[in-house]
């Protein structure tokens, strides 16, 4: 007997970006070219530069709970009823102890942590004046606890550790629970506070992967000759899954169907990519999904516009896709977001999505100089590139100690 | 230090803590925790508070002392004075 899984589909989405706070503003602004990266202050290191997040926290939660709770929680918070409200569902008859969340994390307390040193540094570090929410706020699951609260659900809420691929594997996990039958919805994706800790940019800085440029808006710059780093950012991406039975029985709107994924190890370097185990990854998403790499029309990649780390993507992409997929189109969505780490994955996805529906691929910006090394066939640079079709969505994200995650999205077709 | 001054200073901390409530009507001498919502968390706030900004010690056993504002500037104005507050 052979087991054949429940097909997956997407019925909401809601979205934070440091370039849109809905999908439709955030998709907007990727086809208008608009980046959302601006000059942030940082704890000891003074004046940089980051992709910050201008939602509405008062719009879902009380001053009380924004001073009670965390950055990725009020994110979480934001993302999950944006979503709710997207999907249509009528969530006060939906059975709650059948919902799951399931939220990618690239790290998760370090913010919280910081603070509190920093409070208690006024105190000559007595510890006495170490605050009482320290812990509720730097458990691993908060921004997953903080949603179930907020929401009253009452399923598995828990948040997913898988460095910058954590968004695609947010996803995948809630593919796998939904088929399991462990829960009927599932709100599920990737979130970020991490601009709010000096750590991430101080780490990157040491690492000589920290951004810079005159410009904010032309800092992130994935593929261009000129790249230097990373750009630090915030943000959440959260989606509604459900089995596709469900969805069609209250005539959901359906953005799209998981069509196949894939998440494994590189099992070499703390920090450097392995293109191998990334084309290996693709690959083995593309097998998943039953489709082939010409199949796909979009690739959205990874790249965070590190020197080194682009180009090895490139290398993996040019090992799957080339010559003999004429209508694959590539493109990057960090180039106007920066690098939201945990929601990552999960909002650069999104931001692609809309192609089902509009058959334009949004391009790469501030690629002024094209790397060679980066000169990919079906590279999307700088200006939106309208196409015959778009049945096929294949999302990468990778993460620190060699995690790859392949998500690949189809066009829903009953 | 009057009881006054120290009950305001004890509504300027609950202020932040529950920034949501409305507390121009709150009564003296009723629980705190029977006019507005107020959880243990929040009550450690008030103690921590206490210790940030005034440099006043609240033991554990007596929490108790922190009930109402009467009881807050009953147990509290003392301890005031004793700072030469």
């Amino acid at each position: 007997m052979s087991f054949k899984p429940a097909r997956i589909v997407i019925t909401g989405i809601g979205l934070t970006a440091p370039n849109g706070n809905s999908l439709s503003e955030f998709r907007q602004n990727l086809l208008a070219g608009v980046a959302g990266v601006e000059p942030f202050d940082v704890r000891y290191m003074g004046r940089l530069i980051a992709g910050v997040c201008h939602y509405d926290p008062l719009r879902y939660q009380t001053r009380k709970g924004l001073r009670v709770g965390t950055r990725a929680g009020s994110i979480s918070i934001y993302c999950a009823h944006e979503a709710l409200k997207d999907s249509g569902l009528a969530f006060d008859s939906v059975p709650k102890d059948r919902v799951g969340i399931y939220l990618g994390c690239t790290e998760h307390g370090n913010v919280e942590t910081e603070n509190e040193i920093y409070a208690i540094s006024k105190f000559n570090y007595d510890t006495k004046y170490w605050s009482h929410y320290h812990n509720p706020r730097t458990v691993a699951n908060n921004p997953a606890g903080e949603i179930s609260l907020a929401l009253g659900i009452t399923g598995p809420a828990y948040t997913i550790g898988a460095a910058c691929a954590a968004g695609n594997v947010g996803l995948i996990h809630a593919a796998q629970m939904l088929r399991l039958g462990e829960v009927d919805l599932a709100f599920c994706g990737g979130v970020s506070e991490s601009i709010h800790t000096f750590g991430i940019f101080a780490g990157f800085k040491s690492q000589g992967a920290l951004a810079t440029h005159a410009d904010p808006k032309k800092a992130s710059r994935p593929f261009d000759k000129g790249r230097n780093g990373i750009v630090v950012s915030e943000g959440g991406c959260i989606y509604t899954l459900e089995r596709l039975d469900d969805a069609l029985a209250r005539g959901a709107k359906i953005y799209g169907e998981i069509a196949g994924y894939c998440v494994n190890s590189d099992a070499s370097d703390y920090v450097l990519p392995n293109p191998g185990r990334q084309a290996e990854c693709v690959r083995k998403a593309l097998v998943n999904a039953k489709l082939a790499a010409a199949d796909i029309h979009i690739v959205n990649t990874h790249a965070t516009a590190t020197p080194q780390g682009d180009i090895q993507e490139c290398e993996a992409i040019r090992a799957v896709f080339g010559a003999g997929c004429p209508e694959t189109n590539i493109n990057n969505t960090k180039s106007y977001i920066g690098h939201c780490m945990g929601a990552a994955g999960a909002l650069e996805l999104a931001g692609n999505l809309p192609s089902f529906d509009d058959l334009v691929v949004h391009p790469t910006i501030n690629v002024d100089d094209l790397d060679p090394l980066c000169a990919i066939d079906g590279l999307v640079l700088n200006q939106p590139r309208k196409v015959a079709k778009v049945e096929a969505i294949l999302n990468n994200s990778f993460g620190m100690l060699g995690i790859n995650s392949t998500l690949i999205v189809k066009r829903f077709v009953a | 230090m009057t009881k006054d001054a120290c009950k305001q200073i004890v509504l300027d901390i609950i202020a932040d803590i529950a920034p949501d409530e409305d507390l121009s009507n709150l009564k003296p001498d009723v629980r705190l925790r029977d006019q507005m919502q107020l959880d243990s968390m929040d009550f450690l706030d008030i103690v921590m508070e206490l210790r940030k900004q005034h440099g006043i010690e609240v033991p554990e056993a007596d929490y108790i002392h922190l009930a109402s504002l009467d009881s807050c500037a009953d147990y509290l104005t003392p301890k005031f004075e004793a700072l030469g507050k």
